[in-house]
């Protein structure tokens, strides 16, 4: 996904004048293929998001569509500020991407895990907030990415996700996916974005395997989020649930309970929220490891959705 | 002649920047509040940039050849809105709903909202970073626009600031001028005190840029300086500009305790107006 998504960088800029790239202290030989041939298009300017967002902010107040790369907790909280300000207050078409979203660094340690990236971009006016499922998924956002006029974050996945997306669904900022259609109203509605699409498929099947009937619905865009849609499944769901690579606090999960409390209120499903604990990363390991201390693969959700929905149907 | 001697001997305030200071005062009555000390140091460098140096047109201040200057002491807003206003890019009388509801002029400029302001500003140590990127958009459009920065010395204590500075150095920007608003005093006190700067002048040498010193509030020195800009054609330029807080308010000068003020008593209003010669 990260290879693609830089590479589509390149792609677009060769097609698009306006695209230019700005690393900050990268993999040596990133991009260098785009270097070559448009030097001027190419920036890697050290370890200083501060100074990098603004420089983007700049360059796009003269004309240009800048495409800012770093590791995702340095894009997002070192230079809040600057992407509060700089980006969002002047609405700029800058688009961040955030290597490693969620717990993909896992063996580097809380310092390196974006898990509040999607709650505290989320809380910025003018910004949109994308996580896709896969790397072909990533090339439809980045084709995407040249007509938006507002600032975007990307969050990227580890790489190597497998491909659950497909092209036939199409991609639209801001639109909502039906992976996995209901069988029949009372379904169970299983909502996720990012990487966690492909585990959620795969509870899904379980629970069917089961005889629990999920619809699946993949949102590569919480921020604007696809209230239309969630409403219209959810007014026909049991229950519903989220699953995201992702704090509880203030990300997808909180999205999609704010809609739901809002607009449904008594009429309001059982709803779930199921994602990363409260608490900074205990351990190291892998980011598998980690998604399965906080209960989050397949067969744990697929557990944990049964678990509830009997206790719902039962009382 | 030393800098500081030549700051202790400016020439007297003539007219115009008596004029631009009434306009100053009108926006302090018209909020009642602003930074007095703060839109006072930095009108002279204001002045000479509008007056001489920069390329605008205020009926089109989106005109893509344009000069960009950034006033990224954003709360030194009122200087820079003087300038605006006297140049027509909006009416005079904004500046009689300063911080008000139904009014454009807000404590910090806003891009978008006050013709003529490039970039909002306000939290400090943002401005310099989109110079450069501005600095660079101009070289990569082939324009000869010129980007000015003008920061304040309390501002520089930001670490972003030095991350820009590095930036503009290793791209020999010399289509970039930063310009530090030197007047000694920040919020809570003296510079020298609060967090000294210098040796500042080897501090932005040593960024890369081709740096100088002028007594900010000597009209004749700054046009001779700022029309020469860049000092040298592939080095960004940093201009130390020494300037008095408050200057031209007697009873504010060189005070810390006039970096802001609320709530002007209908004396303090009138002492204010005196000093600069009368309502505007």
């Amino acid at each position: 996904m990260r290879q693609t998504c830089v590479k589509m960088v390149h792609e677009l800029a060769k097609k698009d004048p306006r695209v230019v790239f700005i690393g900050s202290d990268l993999s040596p030989g990133l991009l260098s293929a785009m270097k070559d041939e448009m030097p001027h298009r190419h920036y890697m300017e050290g370890v200083g998001e501060a100074n990098v967002i603004g420089m983007a902010a700049g360059m796009a107040m003269d004309g240009y569509l800048s495409y800012v790369n770093t590791i995702a907790t340095f894009i997002t909280r070192r230079c809040y500020e600057q992407v509060a300000l700089d980006l969002c207050l002047h609405d700029l078409p800058v688009r961040l991407i955030g290597n490693g979203g969620g717990v993909v660094y896992a063996p580097l340690g809380p310092t390196h895990l974006a898990v509040e990236d999607i709650a505290i971009l989320r809380a910025l006016s003018n910004m949109a907030v994308t996580a896709v499922a896969d790397a072909e998924e990533m090339v439809r956002l980045m084709e995407a990415t040249l007509d938006w006029p507002h600032p975007i974050y990307i969050r990227l996945g580890k790489g190597g996700d497998p491909v659950v997306s497909r092209a036939e669904n199409g991609f639209t900022i801001g639109k909502g996916i039906i992976m996995r259609p209901a069988r029949s109203r009372g379904q169970v509605l299983l909502i996720s974005c990012g990487v966690m699409t492909g585990r959620a498929l795969e509870a899904a099947q379980i629970l069917g395997q089961n005889g629990i009937d999920c619809e699946v619905i993949h949102l590569h865009t919480i921020k604007p989020l696809d209230e239309d849609l969630i409403l219209e499944r959810a007014r026909e769901a049991h229950s519903v649930f989220t699953l995201e690579e992702h704090t509880l606090i203030g990300g997808l999960g909180s999205a999609v309970a704010d809609l739901l409390a809002e607009e449904l209120g008594p009429d309001m499903p059982t709803f779930k929220k199921l994602g990363l604990a409260d608490h900074f990363a205990k351990q190291y390991g892998g980011q598998d490891d980690l998604l399965e201390i906080n209960g989050l693969q397949p067969h744990q959700v697929a557990a944990t959705v049964e678990r509830m929905t009997l206790q719902v149907r039962v009382a | 002649m030393a800098i500081s001697e030549a700051v202790t001997v400016s020439p007297p305030l003539d007219d115009r920047s008596l004029y631009l200071r009434r306009l100053i005062v009108r926006g302090l009555e018209g909020g009642n509040r602003g930074h007095v000390g703060s839109s006072m140091s930095p009108l002279e460098i204001l002045r000479v940039l509008y007056d001489d140096v920069l390329r605008y047109d205020p009926k089109a201040p989106d005109w893509h050849e344009r000069d960009r200057c950034i006033l990224s002491k954003g709360h030194g807003c009122l200087a820079l809105y003087a300038l605006l206003a006297d140049k027509g890019f909006f009416p005079l009388d904004e500046f009689d709903r300063f911080c008000c509801v139904d009014g454009i002029l807000g404590g910090h400029p806003e891009r978008g909202k006050v013709p003529g302001v490039e970039a909002s500003t306000g939290a400090l140590g943002h401005g310099l970073s989109i110079g450069v990127g501005m600095a660079l958009a101009a070289r990569m459009q082939e324009r000869s626009s010129r980007v000015f920065v003008i920061m304040g010395d309390g501002e520089i204590n930001e670490g972003s600031v030095w991350e820009a500075a590095l930036c503009a150095g290793k791209h020999r920007l010399g289509n970039l001028c930063a310009i530090i608003d030197y007047n000694k005093i920040q919020s809570a006190g003296f510079t020298a005190d609060i967090q000294d700067l210098e040796p500042l002048v080897d501090k932005w040498r040593s960024f890369g840029f081709a740096t100088t010193e002028v007594d900010g509030h000597d009209v004749d020195a700054l046009k001779n300086l700022l029309l020469r800009i860049p000092l040298e054609e592939d080095r960004p330029t940093a201009i130390i500009s020494h300037t008095v807080k408050g200057k031209g308010i007697p009873f504010a000068e060189n005070d810390p305790k006039w970096h802001h003020h609320s709530n002007f008593k209908p004396e303090v209003l009138d002492e204010l107006y005196r000093a600069v010669g009368g309502r505007a």
